[in-house]
């Protein structure tokens, strides 16, 4: 009697225990727990990084004054906002003035001719920070979709083939490792004496990045295609050959979907070395990107040059990270197997 | 001699870094129509190899298959094999997986509405019509044998290959599994081959037992047929003296008389193990699942 009592009593006890447990202790702890491990840890981390980042550039003087701290590139970066919005307000005002012109004109019957000419009147006014950003992307996405365009279909024929593979194979392996500032000054000469047009769609700067990009962004995607697409599970191979399934379905519905995570994580390399590749390619082919922003500013040599080159620093390594899980969240959108650790 | 299946005088070579390998020596098989076979013997000693050569999916060096007077030269849907890994496509559906090679082998004789219906009717045969929109990865290792036979026999083959179907299953599983394939077998009739490991499951299913020396230069060592009634009950078959003589038969065949061919050592250590499970060890059963997790 006494013992099943007691018995009864350690039951109870030790289920409120429990519940007291999960609602207040070690429930709490391991919230904390993780809030300290997701969010605190790398705040502290990107405090201290500050810190020393302060301390240490104030010990370093160069010819345009100390290198610029935390604090500096905020002002710097806050600076090339209100240039944006003033550049902004100066091109929405030529715009209205325009619009007036142009309505006097047709009030006052000029001919039509002449009005389309006001009509076809743009704003000129000198690129911001931030319309250099777009010109940088743009650059690198053209770059980057010529490339898997031709990478992919590439990377999968010699993923086939054993013979293509061995033919390729030291051509790839030569053309991989040479730098973007090897073919730009080769990319540059074949533009100009190819790419003559009255009326050009794209200027010379432009297209001289993108195939500079295109160039140093095959590799990566070509290489992990093959090998994704080679290492296609055998035995899903023989299910194809006993279904006699055509190349086309084959690849289709057989090798494509296999490969395509190997495929991904080609694009994204690719991509990645595409943007660094770009910044580089801009500065020489003085593409108006942000590889031109840094140049022009270095050559500048104001006061606050290096502080504008440090945000644009930041800038290219934050759109680098955002290019990147852009291609991640693809690749999951894409992808068949969604247990599949991605990162 | 007209037959319906006729495995003829097959050997194969295989080049190797230590020179040519004969892997099958002079196996020479008959098989009629509707019959069910099974294929015994030590890991390595070449089922595997016979079982491919029939499908198509390798070439004998020496000797040929015919399927009703008519050589065997590449695979294809009338020789339709269940994998061991089931091989399922996991970007499909289970529907989309039957439904593929539905397509593929009816896409002129049968209608849009009808392959529907016919890919239907065969994961209900095997009892998964619950489960149409399922992908691979959501459902159990059983499940997955279980569409993989259907897949194949949506394909209506002359000859059904079964490379150790139920070979990566737990033992439940398998039983279920093998009576569904004794339903099914007693309704559709096929011919069938099929490698195992297990000698229950070679006694209970088969009409005839091909059992294999070991390899190298394997070939077939005997020949047991099987003479029970069917249906067959397993509960029932448990107490049966024939039964339990043809087992026996088996595991003296595996056990005693190869002692001494071939490997003696790998004989040697595997002969306490299989006394207590009949069934022969093997390696290759439990591979794990391949895996394309190769995400950077």
């Amino acid at each position: 009697m006494i013992s099943t009592l007691r018995n009864q009593k350690t039951f109870e006890s030790s289920t409120l225990d429990a519940v007291l447990n999960y609602l207040s202790g070690d429930r709490l702890l391991a919230l904390t727990g993780n809030l300290a491990r997701n969010v605190l840890v790398p705040m502290a981390a990107i405090l201290v990084f500050l810190m020393l980042w302060k301390v240490g550039a104030q010990q370093v003087q160069t010819s345009l004054g100390e290198l610029p701290g935390p604090d500096r590139v905020w002002e710097q970066s806050l600076a090339l906002y209100d240039e944006h919005k003033a550049e902004r307000e100066r091109e929405a005002a030529f715009y209205d003035r325009m619009q007036v012109r142009i309505d006097k004109a047709i009030e006052a019957g000029k001919p039509a001719e002449r009005i389309e000419k006001m009509q076809a009147r743009r704003y000129t006014g000198t690129a911001t920070f931030f319309d250099q950003i777009i010109t940088s992307l743009l650059t690198v996405m053209t770059g980057f979709v010529i490339a898997t365009m031709i990478a992919i279909p590439l990377g999968i024929m010699i993923g086939m083939s054993q013979t293509l593979y061995q033919a390729f194979n030291p051509i790839i392996q030569l053309f991989k490792p040479v730098s973007p500032l090897a073919w730009l000054p080769l990319v540059t000469m074949v533009v100009s004496a190819v790419y003559v047009s009255d009326d050009p769609w794209f200027s010379k700067s432009f297209l001289n990045s993108a195939i500079t990009v295109t160039l140093c962004c095959l590799w990566p995607t070509i290489i992990n295609t093959a090998v994704g697409v080679s290492g296609v599970n055998k035995d899903l191979l023989n299910v194809s050959r006993v279904l006699r399934l055509s190349w086309l379905t084959k690849t289709v519905k057989i090798i494509l979907p296999s490969s395509l995570p190997m495929m991904f994580t080609g694009m994204r390399l690719s991509l990645g070395i595409g943007w660094m590749v770009l910044i580089a390619a801009e500065m020489l082919a003085q593409n108006p990107g942000l590889g031109k922003f840094v140049w022009d500013e270095f050559q500048n040599g104001s006061s606050n040059s290096l502080a504008r080159i440090m945000v644009a620093v930041i800038a290219i390594g934050f759109i680098g990270f955002l290019l990147d899980r852009g291609m991640l969240m693809l690749q999951r959108a894409v992808s068949w197997d969604k247990s599949m650790v991605l990162r | 001699m007209n037959s319906y299946l006729n495995i003829d005088h097959v050997c194969i070579t295989f080049p190797t870094d230590k020179g040519p390998l004969n892997v099958l020596n002079d196996v020479d098989l008959r098989v009629d129509e509707s019959e069910f076979i099974s294929l015994i013997g030590h890991s390595g000693c070449g089922k595997s190899t016979v079982l491919n050569i029939v499908a198509g999916l390798l070439q004998a060096s020496e000797g040929g298959v015919l399927l009703e007077n008519k050589e065997v030269r590449e695979p294809g849907p009338d020789r339709a094999v269940v994998f061991q890994n089931h091989s399922l496509l996991p970007w499909l559906s289970v529907y989309d997986n039957v439904r593929l090679a539905v397509d593929q082998v009816f896409k002129r004789t049968k209608s849009k509405a009808e392959r529907d219906a016919w890919t239907r009717h065969n994961l209900e045969l095997v009892h998964m019509s619950h489960a149409l929109d399922r992908k691979p990865d959501e459902i159990s290792g059983g499940m997955k044998q279980r569409v993989g036979i259907a897949r194949a026999l949506a394909m209506e083959p002359k000859v059904l290959l079964m490379d150790e179907p139920f070979g990566a299953l737990d033992s439940l599983t398998r039983t279920h599994m093998q009576d569904s394939l004794m339903e099914i077998q007693a309704e559709l009739k096929n011919t069938v081959i099929m490698i195992t490991h297990d000698v229950d499951e070679a006694v209970l299913l088969s009409d005839r037992i091909i059992m294999m020396t070991n390899g190298p230069s394997a070939t077939i060592g005997e020949i047991l047929h099987i003479d029970l009634e069917r249906p067959r009950d397993r509960l029932a078959l448990a107490e049966d003296p024939a039964y339990n003589h043809y087992r026996a038969e088996v595991v003296r065949f595996l056990h005693e008389r190869h002692v001494g061919h071939g490997s003696k050592k790998q004989d040697e250590q595997q002969a306490p193990k299989a006394d207590a499970q009949a069934s022969v060890d093997s390696d290759d059963a439990a591979e794990p699942k391949a895996g394309l997790r190769l995400a950077g």
